[in-house]
């Protein structure tokens, strides 16, 4: 069996329509501590998104946003120009380069974390795993704090390139699965999540009309908290039902699809715009595989020449409809690669000093925080690590990350106390 | 005449050390030189007849392809007579080189003419002649036609006389590893990542047929990624059979998991047959050719490195030969008594397959007198 580190086959991650509304029901009971409310107030002015691009494996920083071209640990490829002045990225991500005026990048990133669970843990969650405690995930704490009144679709999504679809109640951590992501595998919905042709539309309108019956004259004697989080789940899994199409990106102009590019990523990111325009708060998508120990170099031409313009294109996209002010966009991974080149072509894992990218709500576009020496194995200025850029997320969507969750009515700050934003490219 | 070759005698015969690790390797059409490209965008000539090491400065980025247009009647030098020099440690005397054209060709496309005897060789001309990476050089056996591929996925044909270009051959489908002339001067075959190996007609420019090779790639499901290619390619001298390397089996791509593989193709026919080690290797076969005797050598590796040597008959994998570094690149030397490895340490490794001479008789003690 393949490890989880990759897209993950196991038979715990496919469920059907029936374990995805149950686990929508045992979201709202689950978890009654949160300061959402609050938080969502704290939104500077509309509906702010995060879009998280998962570069799965550990994409080398030296093939993307820190080239150094001519050392003995750049590898044969160039640094070109971008659409900023003076900036340089590799020549892998042409189209990237023309859009540096959007993006912004991180630099001097060192999570101190080579392993691939614990590093993404870090990426994820701004913190170390903690005995005791399990922290939400980046997408459960965007979906709790920007969360909408009226939702009709999940607040959390994740299109992987493989496994299962379904619902992910262990990314939420305390927040709950409320706050858990809905996982579209190979941008694929939750299986059943359409009525089966076999229950007719009638049949199942009978049936909902019984089950709305019989809560009813239950609650006349026993209503409580709990049985109104429960009536409450049933009516949000059936908005998310009646909203089905959302997660068809076939819908979508086939024209896009030619832009985006007709390969799976291509339509994993064309399916995270269509979920983001329909309301959808977090979406994640996975791209597979940059753990490169061979071949590092042929490996990544191929991957990055899938991911850069698709990438690219949701950037344009974004901005187009004026969605891009409001959408929080990040490029990470668990960790870097090594600058040294091993014996087979290979880079190996390293979370010394790599990059991470990120484009749109609250940032500074077109600017580059932190510096790597020469060859690119120190950081020499503006060192961060996974709690800066949590804090920073969350500072630019308008939040305040040094507030308190309140899982069981203990105060657990937002992000990591010991960390700040990376205030110099907050817009 | 050249020294008699035994494979299973093959031992070091000298190492020629650089600071960065190596990519490729190829001797000069005389056999005096070894010319070694390296990470460090650089080839190194090591002259193996005073010792001597010059660097070749022109490129910016890494040089995998090395072919050379020689001068008519280049004699070749057997590595036997050089032993005064690098391999003998000084040189005793300098024999005038006969000149030579280098032509290299880098990963930003570049393909960049050299006069190969010069004292400190300068880039005599630049083309930039793929998009994207050169992954090899071929010279044809009249030395006039270099052919290139690369991942632009084309070949193309130059006049190395002027730099002009002379035909561009389409029809590869993914990147192109390698290419070679064949050596009756009217064929040229072109291997991609995905195995598919072009016949060419050069008169033409069309098609001949395709041999398959795809046992050296698969499309990793897991890491969605593609991993193989043919790494090497080679001709007999006779033309009678082809020759191809690279990895197969593959149950992990990223850390390079599988097996090195040799196909043997009949070049009349087109039939191949699979050499393979009789170890259980990891790694990938990087470079493979054919002896004067018709043996099959092959090197690469994984974590160590390997020459492989099969007897095409039977394709039995007659003897191997452990070296210390995963053999990035292998060049045979023109006498045919030789081989060169490009080490991923950065040692170019010159091993010979002519038995060891035997040790110089001892003086016979005189008898004792009664």
């Amino acid at each position: 069996m393949k490890p989880c580190d990759y897209a993950c086959h196991t038979g715990e991650h496919l469920v059907n329509r029936r374990l995805f509304l149950g686990g929508a029901a045992a979201g709202v009971a689950g978890f009654a501590g949160f300061t959402a409310p609050a938080a969502a107030r704290e939104l500077a002015a509309g509906q702010k998104r995060m879009l998280v691009i998962f570069l799965s494996g550990g994409v080398s920083q030296l093939e993307t946003w820190d080239p150094k071209p001519n050392t003995d640990t750049g590898g044969p490829f160039r640094a070109i120009p971008t659409s900023v002045p003076g900036i340089h990225i590799s020549e892998l991500l042409p189209q990237a380069a023309k859009r540096m005026h959007l993006l912004t990048l991180v630099r001097g990133v060192n999570t101190a974390e080579d392993e691939h669970g614990r590093g993404a843990n870090i990426m994820l969650t701004g913190r170390r795993a903690e005995a005791g405690i399990k922290y939400p995930e980046v997408g459960a704490v965007a979906s709790n704090l920007l969360e909408k009144t009226n939702r009709e679709l999940p607040g959390h999504v994740q299109i992987t390139p493989g496994g299962g679809s379904g619902f992910s109640k262990e990314d939420a951590g305390f927040l709950g699965p409320k706050y858990a992501s809905i996982t579209l595998a190979d941008g694929k919905p939750p299986a059943d999540l359409l009525r089966p042709a076999i229950l007719t539309s009638d049949a199942d309108r009978e049936r909902e009309a019984l089950r709305r019956k019989l809560n009813a004259k239950f609650a006349l004697s026993r209503r409580s908290a709990q049985t109104d989080a429960y009536t409450e789940s049933f009516e949000q899994a059936a908005k998310v039902v009646a909203k089905a199409d959302a997660f068809d990106a076939g819908r979508e102009d086939p024209k896009a699809a030619d832009r985006y590019g007709r390969h799976d990523f291509g339509r994993h990111m064309l399916l995270a715009r269509r979920l983001l325009e329909k309301g959808v708060t977090f979406v994640k998508v996975t791209h597979t595989n940059y753990d490169t120990h061979h071949e590092n170099f042929d490996f990544h031409i191929e991957q990055l020449s899938e991911f850069d313009r698709p990438f690219s294109m949701l950037l344009d996209d974004l901005a187009d409809r004026g969605m891009l002010q409001s959408t929080l966009v990040v490029v990470m991974s668990e960790f870097g690669r090594t600058p040294r080149i091993n014996d087979r072509y290979g880079r190996d894992h390293w979370s010394k000093a790599w990059s991470v990218a990120m484009a749109g709500c609250g940032l500074k576009a077109g600017a580059a925080i932190g510096k790597t020496n020469a060859n690119g194995t120190a950081v020499t200025e503006r060192e961060v690590h996974g709690g800066h850029l949590f804090h920073t997320y969350f500072k630019a969507l308008g939040c305040n990350p040094t507030k308190n969750f309140l899982p069981d009515g203990r105060p657990v700050p937002i992000a990591d106390p010991k960390a700040a934003a990376i205030s110099e490219i907050l817009a | 005449m050249n020294a008699p070759t035994d494979p299973t005698k093959t031992r070091l015969l000298t190492e020629l050390k650089h600071a960065r690790p190596l990519i490729g390797c190829r001797f000069d059409p005389s056999g005096r030189y070894l010319f070694a490209s390296a990470e460090d965008d650089a080839i190194q000539r090591f002259d193996l007849l005073t010792g001597a090491k010059t660097s070749l400065l022109g490129h910016k980025s890494w040089v995998r392809g090395l072919a050379f247009s020689p001068s008519k009647g280049t004699p070749v030098v057997p590595l036997a007579t050089v032993q005064m020099g690098a391999l003998g440690g000084g040189a005793t005397s300098v024999r005038k080189p006969t000149p030579f054209t280098l032509l290299s060709g880098d990963y930003h496309g570049n393909l960049l003419w050299w006069n190969g005897v010069e004292e400190a060789p300068k880039p005599t001309r630049t083309v930039a002649a793929h998009d994207g990476w050169i992954r090899a050089v071929a010279v044809s056996t009249d030395g006039a036609t270099a052919a290139t591929c690369g991942n632009d996925n084309l070949v193309k044909l130059w006049s190395i006389a002027d730099g002009r270009p002379i035909r561009t051959l389409d029809g590869h489908k993914s990147h192109v590893y390698n290419v070679a002339f064949h050596p009756g001067g009217q064929r040229l075959v072109s291997a991609d990542l995905k195995g598919t190996i072009k016949d060419w007609d050069l008169g033409t420019g069309s098609v001949v047929r395709e041999l398959d090779a795809k046992v050296l790639h698969k499309y990793d499901t897991g890491f969605a990624a593609d991993i193989g290619g043919i790494r090497g390619i080679g001709f007999d001298a006779a033309g009678t059979r082809l020759v191809c390397t690279g990895i197969t089996n593959v149950s992990n791509a990223f850390a390079g998991v599988g097996n090195p593989l040799v196909i043997l193709f009949d070049w009349k026919d087109g039939t191949a047959k699979q050499l393979k080690p009789k170890e259980a290797f990891q790694g990938t076969g990087w470079s493979v050719g054919v002896l004067p005797s018709g043996t099959v050598i092959a090197a690469g590796g994984g974590g160590q490195g390997r020459i492989w040597f099969w007897n095409p008959d039977d394709g039995t994998n007659s003897h191997t030969v452990t070296v210390p570094a995963n053999a990035r690149d292998m060049a045979l030397h023109p006498d045919g008594t030789a081989v060169a490895l490009a080490g991923a340490n950065g040692s170019c490794l010159l091993y010979t397959m002519t038995p060891a001479p035997a040790p110089p008789a001892s003086p016979v003690a005189p008898a004792k007198k009664a």
